[in-house]
């Protein structure tokens, strides 16, 4: 089955059949990069433009490193080194971007809806890479990948997402793609923190860490984002590692087989304590190594959508 | 009307052929290995396998091989090709490779197929088994085991039924006016 549109701009836009086609996919990519050839020739002579407004290793990294492995060029454009600092307005540097040739144009962006714009004007194909706080697909779909590897069915699992739901493009992905594929959410933490628009998403909420995650499947914990921390939606981070941090001991009342995750990069001793983070079940490298999976399975079945 | 090339058991005969002329060009079955191109080649190089080592004795081992990462007419093709999985547990390096496909057409399979094996390792040589030689060659390639050879126009297509598929084992040819003639008729 074929992608829908020629751009990847959010889980939200989806279907559960086009979502399972990309884990799947991902599935084969994953064991090309279990060899020792880590490099296939399919998107040979095309060319990736990362096109990152906001700072980012692990994800630019690993979608550098998703093309290079399908054999593409790659090209990084630096914001504060590029024409955009002399003012160039965000179209013009899309569409002098596309002269140059680009397939896809990887985008990340302070503001929500710049990927969006960006597919209206270019012809390539667009791959959000976190615009705002409103989506970051190819991060939900390595969490899914992620817990379709060791749970196999995503159906009928228990899901707590703990922390900054409102700013977080992660969760918000993550809440489409779950749903979608029948896994119950649960939202844990403080109410300032919780998005506006709650009564629209299929989740539920809960203030109390420890109810929130009893007896879950998978527990999804958010980066706190320091540079909000002083509008103050919580009093301080020693409180809310006290109330909402994941330790060892909050998580015995998730299931006994249950996963953390966590999608980096990581604040010890303010969103989860050390022996959560390190301990056997976490698999928050493991996401690291899917993201690359799952960003190959993007890039080759979006060079396959024909509009 | 679709022409049957070849029965159940003709399609079986030929499998034993195969097995026969593997074994006596390679002298034996030692380090020799059996890869099939997915899908058709996967099943026919799983029943070849139990086939030589009846013969020869001893065990064969059998890999499936995945194309489409190394295809070189991804984009001019309708639909895009779903990825398969590709199996070789074992390593081929210095092994005798026996590749297996359903049906050689321009060749330009069994290019990608060589391409992605030796990113698996280095064989000591690639041999090549197929069912059926439809012709129309556009690269270099010539089969070292067939089952028939068939000729047929480049507009033909061959179709290789197999119970693996959950069809009855069959290989026939649907000659392209034929094919229009029939469909216009529904």
């Amino acid at each position: 089955m074929m992608l829908k549109s020629k751009d990847l701009l959010g889980i939200k836009d989806l279907s559960a059949e086009e979502i399972i086609n990309i884990l799947d996919t991902a599935a084969v990519f994953k064991d090309v990069l279990a060899r020792d050839i880590k490099k296939v020739p399919t998107l040979r002579g095309k060319t990736v433009v990362n096109l990152f407004f906001e700072p980012s290793t692990r994800t630019r990294t690993s979608f550098e490193l998703a093309a290079k492995r399908l054999s593409t060029d790659v090209v990084n454009f630096s914001v504060p080194a590029s024409s955009i600092a002399k003012g160039e307005t965000l179209k013009d540097t899309a569409l002098t971007i596309q002269a140059l040739g680009a397939d896809f144009v990887v985008i990340r962006h302070g503001s929500a809806g710049v990927p969006h714009f960006l597919s209206s004007v270019l012809k390539a194909s667009v791959i959000n890479a976190g615009d705002g706080s409103n989506e970051h697909p190819t991060q939900a779909l390595l969490d899914l990948f992620t817990i379709r590897s060791s749970k196999e069915n995503i159906e009928g699992l228990t899901v707590a997402i703990i922390g900054d739901v409102a700013h977080s493009r992660v969760a918000k992905s993550n809440i489409y793609g779950l749903t979608k594929l029948g896994a119950k959410v649960r939202l844990i933490g403080p109410p300032t923190l919780m998005p506006a628009a709650i009564n629209n998403l299929p989740v539920d909420i809960y203030n109390s860490m420890e109810e929130g995650i009893r007896g879950a499947d998978v527990i999804m914990t958010l980066r706190i984002q320091l540079e909000r921390q002083n509008r103050g939606f919580f009093p301080s981070l020693e409180e809310y590692f006290k109330l909402y941090g994941l330790t060892g001991d909050r998580l015995k009342l998730a299931k006994d087989d249950a996963m953390v995750m966590h999608p980096g990069p990581i604040n010890r001793g303010i969103e989860i304590s050390t022996d959560a983070a390190d301990g056997p079940r976490s698999v928050i490298l493991e996401q690291v190594t899917n993201g690359l999976a799952v960003r190959m399975a993007v890039l080759y079945l979006l060079s396959g959508v024909k509009e | 009307m679709p022409r049957e090339i070849l029965n159940s058991k003709d399609l079986e005969r030929a499998i034993t052929r195969i097995a026969h002329e593997i074994i006596e060009r390679n002298k034996g079955t030692e380090n020799l290995c059996l890869v099939g191109i997915q899908r058709g080649g996967v099943h026919l190089a799983r029943r070849l396998a139990p086939q030589i080592e009846a013969i020869e004795g001893g065990r064969i081992e059998v890999g499936s091989l995945d194309i489409t990462l190394y295809r070189d007419d991804i984009y001019s093709k309708k639909n895009q090709p779903v990825v398969r999985k590709t199996d070789i547990t074992f390593s081929i390096t210095g092994k005798k490779v026996v590749l297996v496909d359903d049906v050689l057409f321009t060749g330009r399979s069994i290019r990608a197929a060589m391409d992605a094996l030796i990113d698996f390792g280095r064989p000591a040589n690639i041999q090549l088994a197929v069912l059926i030689d439809r012709g129309h060659r556009e690269l270099p390639i010539r089969p070292d085991y067939i089952g028939k050879n068939m000729p047929t126009h480049f507009d033909d297509l061959v179709e290789v039924h197999l119970k693996e598929e959950n069809m009855e084992d069959e290989v026939i040819l649907i000659a392209k006016d034929t094919e229009e003639t029939v469909n216009s008729k529904q």
